[in-house]
């Protein structure tokens, strides 16, 4: 409910004629907000614009790539919430991972090179499995720092990873909001089709 | 998603309902990968834990048909993995990496996984590997026909090891030739010396040569649906074996590797039964220097070659033992000729132009091919074998005559390195291509290259496009006429072309030289090409024409174009072959050659892996040359070409200049790797 009227203020901004779909919504109770039910429905095409064009963005970006693309496909009747279920294992597990990295690095005796290494494999494999290329490039170099062990180019690349996750997960929180806004706008929809 | 073709009747909907086991400790990748396969209609079975695999395995060998694991997990090795599941199950194993590095993937295939796949996985990928499983269960069956089939090639690894599936002979060829097929000459070695402590017992002289005897003679068996005797291969590898024996003793290493491809060559060509035994036997022979040759050559390039002569032997045993017979020697001839610069060369050379020049059914052309070797300028040497090998390459995957012709135009070409050196390129290309793309794009590679990288003025005289060698060595020798390239072998050339004509690509391969003579003019040629590959089977040649014209001017949009088309390895070589033409001009080193032809091969082999139908060896050369991004080219060419920019920039500078805005990509990316991170880079692009 939250998200829903904090994307209606954003909305609002855009203009006001969808503000009030947002205003009001909790979707099973669209009917009883008092707007007219297929008002609700024109929600659904505003949304869809939305997500498309921060996936468009983020490609722009080369923070995803068609990998991404590939999930979204993956993702039909029999899994329906695929995509973000994965992503939402993925920033788990990498969460843990950075949490581990930071760890090591900020040892001051830092020397085990190796199992930073196998921290930024799964890193590297878990990200581009799910599209993230940027955080993948990083990590790439951040492989190669350490292979060099170069702490100080470890640790810029760690900072650097760190707010290119920060950044994708913020976009992809994002997206996901937007795509649960449509999704109820959608079925919001469908008894006015009915 | 089936690929149909090869499998026989599938009984029970295979692939469809083939059983996984996915191994993979890191949850995103299992999870993304189980979706992927259960897409593919495969019926999957997760687990996140080495162990927790081998105890579903061992408790029931029967319920799983393929098995993909994760390389690095906390509790076992993949390899380890690997390992086991391969002595106790027997089962395929494929690997899963973030990380392609060619001593990762080399490791794989020690260790006897059939297939390396990079993270992240694509379900086009995915959709092939139920192939592993059947070519496991075909090896038992099938005995002799297995060698034909490419995706022996393709999957270098599948029967590689041969620890599981030893004993079969045929698994033992596959071995082999998958060893050749491999990259590194070094793997050859390698996997030769494997193979033979693994299966064949053959113990004569020298083992490694005993192998590629056994090997050829099995594989000739098996190739021979003309139903020729072993008892010609056998005289072959007789022949073989005593040549090598003194080639082995001029060169230890490279006769080696050679010998094993030379025996496959050899054993090809007795097996299409030349009228000629002793002609066969030449041609073999000379195949057998040639392939040395390139052997040799190849070291400096890159082992694609010893791998391509190989899988070229296989695949065109059937089609045209005749001619490669004649193209070697002819190649043979000029590889002597060329000795002067590399000593491997040279003796193989000499063996081969007795063995020609008997033997050879394009007698006229290896009579021409002398001269021209003679004009042809030691300088590039190994240039020069590099093209011998080309044209082994070449005609290995095609029976193309035109193996004959370019060495012919090499030789003529002889002053330029770089003629030599896209030679070479070409018949990297060729290679990899007769693995993936049935040698029809390699021999137009080659030709191309040639043409590129004479750089003469060939004009495409030759505008036959089928087959037929002949037609390419008549195209060839107008090319060599026309070229303007100052030696006069390439007049000579021009004389012999028409003689040698052969059956089949020569005439495609013709205009492709002819195309590529007038690489000075790339667009041209290009174009020539365009149209004249069009008539052959080589899809790759429009792409190599294209590429052509294209490398001097925007080597990326070339590969872009290509790439999409298959002819993602033509283009490489194109690319390589164009970069090679402005560097002739140069003189530059043979090393940088080398490094072209690697890169060459590396192009070539993204070019394949970009390809995805064609090359289904693609996967396997892509790994091997350690070309990560090629495979993991979702994209498919772009970040092949990436890659490809990459090794080119790497091995040759000046072909950095045109590889620059391709370059550049790559070079963002090393940048960080550098650790001198592109902050500012990003910064940049972090404005959200």
């Amino acid at each position: 409910m939250r998200d829903i009227r904090r994307s209606g203020r954003r909305d609002s901004t855009r203009g006001e004629r969808k503000y009030g779909l947002f205003q009001v919504i909790s979707p099973s109770r669209s009917a009883k907000t008092g707007l007219p039910l297929w008002l609700l429905g024109l929600g659904v095409d505003r949304l869809r614009t939305d997500m498309s064009r921060l996936l468009a963005l983020l490609f722009h970006q080369g923070v995803l790539d068609e990998q991404f693309l590939q999930l979204q496909q993956l993702q039909d009747e029999s899994c329906p919430n695929f995509v973000s279920e994965v992503i939402n294992i993925y920033f788990h597990e990498s969460e843990k991972l950075l949490r581990n990295l930071r760890g090591l690095l900020s040892d001051r005796e830092f020397s085990d090179y190796k199992k930073m290494g196998i921290h930024l494999n799964q890193f590297m494999g878990s990200s581009s499995s799910i599209g993230a290329k940027r955080v993948r490039n990083v990590c790439v170099a951040f492989r190669a720092a350490s292979e060099q062990n170069n702490r100080a180019g470890c640790l810029r690349a760690l900072e650097l990873l760190e707010h290119e996750y920060c950044y994708l997960k913020n976009k992809l929180h994002e997206f996901f909001q937007i795509e649960q806004q449509r999704v109820l706008a959608a079925g919001v929809r469908y008894p006015i089709q009915n | 998603m089936t690929e149909e073709e090869r499998i026989e009747e599938p009984r029970d909907q295979f692939p469809v309902g083939m059983r996984v086991l996915a191994v993979d400790d890191d949850p995103t990748c299992l999870t993304v990968l189980a979706t992927l396969l259960r897409q593919c209609q495969y019926h999957v079975t997760t687990t996140s834990q080495a162990i927790m695999a081998l105890k579903l395995l061992r408790e029931n060998r029967d319920k799983f048909d393929l098995v993909i694991s994760d390389v690095h997990m906390p509790d076992m090795d993949g390899f380890k993995l690997l390992e086991h599941v391969g002595l106790e199950m027997d089962l395929p194993v494929i690997m899963l990496s973030a990380y392609g590095d060619t001593k990762l993937v080399m490791k794989g295939i020690t260790h006897g996984a059939c297939d390396y796949l990079l993270k992240p996985v694509r379900i086009e990928e995915l959709k092939n590997i139920w192939q592993h499983v059947v070519r496991r269960k075909k090896i038992d069956p099938k005995d002799h026909n297995n060698f034909e089939s490419k995706d022996k090639h393709h999957t270098a690894n599948g029967g590689g090891q041969g620890a599981t599936s030893a004993g079969h002979p045929d698994q033992n060829v596959r071995l082999n030739k998958k060893c050749k097929d491999q990259d590194d000459d070094d793997e050859d070695e390698e996997r030769d010396e494997t193979d033979h402590d693994n299966d064949d017992p053959s113990t004569q002289k020298k083992p490694r040569v005993v192998w590629s005897v056994e090997l050829h003679r099995k594989f000739v068996a098996a190739v021979n649906q003309l139903g020729i005797d072993k008892a010609v291969p056998k005289r072959i590898l007789e022949l073989m074996n005593v040549e090598k024996l003194t080639r082995e003793n001029k060169y230890r290493l490279y006769l080696k590797r050679i010998s094993s491809v030379a025996n496959q060559q050899a054993n090809m060509a007795a097996a299409f039964g030349a009228a000629d035994f002793s002609s066969l036997r030449m041609g073999a022979l000379s195949g057998y220097g040639n392939l040395r040759t390139l052997a040799g050559p190849r070291q400096f390039q890159s082992p694609s070659f010893l791998s391509f002569p190989s899988s070229g032997v296989h695949s065109r045993l059937n089609s045209s033992s005749l001619n490669m017979q004649g193209l070697s020697s002819s190649r043979m001839i000029q590889l002597g000729n060329i000795q002067s610069l590399t000593n491997p060369v040279t003796d193989p050379c000499k063996l081969q132009q007795p063995a020609v020049v008997a033997g050879s059914q394009s007698g006229n052309i290896l009579q021409g091919m002398p001269t021209s070797l003679e004009l042809d300028q030691l300088q590039h040497g190994k240039g020069v074998a590099c093209i011998g090998e080309l044209s082994t390459a070449i005609n290995v995957p095609k029976a193309l005559a035109v193996p004959s012709g370019f060495p012919d135009m090499k030789v003529n070409v002889g002053g330029l390195d770089n003629a030599l050196v896209g030679f070479s390129k070409n018949s990297l290309m060729l290679r990899g291509h007769p693995q993936g793309s049935q040698g029809t794009g390699g021999a137009t590679g080659n030709s191309f290259v040639v043409g590129a990288s004479l750089g003469s003025d060939f004009s495409p005289q030759f505008p036959n496009h089928d087959r037929c060698k002949n037609n390419w060595q008549s195209a060839q020798s107008p090319v060599f006429s026309t070229s303007s390239l100052p030696s006069n072998d390439h007049q000579k050339c021009a004389t012999l072309g028409p003689s040698d004509m052969r059956n089949n690509d020569s005439a495609t391969a013709a205009h492709i030289v002819n195309n590529i003579s007038n690489l000075p003019c790339m667009d041209a040629v290009a174009s020539h090409m365009l149209d004249q590959i069009g008539d052959f089977q080589c899809q790759e040649a429009p792409i190599c024409s294209s590429g052509i014209p294209n490398i001097e001017d925007i080597p990326k949009q070339t590969w872009e174009q290509d790439f999409s088309n298959r002819s993602e390895l033509i283009c490489g070589t194109n690319s390589l072959a164009s970069p090679h033409n402005v560097m002739g001009p140069l003189g530059q080193s043979f090393n940088s050659n080398n490094t072209m032809f690697s890169n060459n091969m590396e192009l070539n082999m993204i070019g394949q892996s970009n390809c995805d139908d064609p090359l289904p060896m693609q996967p396997h050369w892509a790994q091997k040359s350690a070309l990560e991004p090629i495979l993991d080219s979702r994209q498919g060419y772009p970040v092949a070409q990436r890659k490809v920019q990459e090794n080119i920039s790497n091995s040759i500078s000046s072909i950095e200049d045109f590889m620059a805005p391709m370059v550049k990509q790559k070079h963002e990316d090393t940048t960080f790797m550098d650790g001198d991170f592109g902050c500012d880079f990003y910064s940049l692009r972090t404005c959200s």
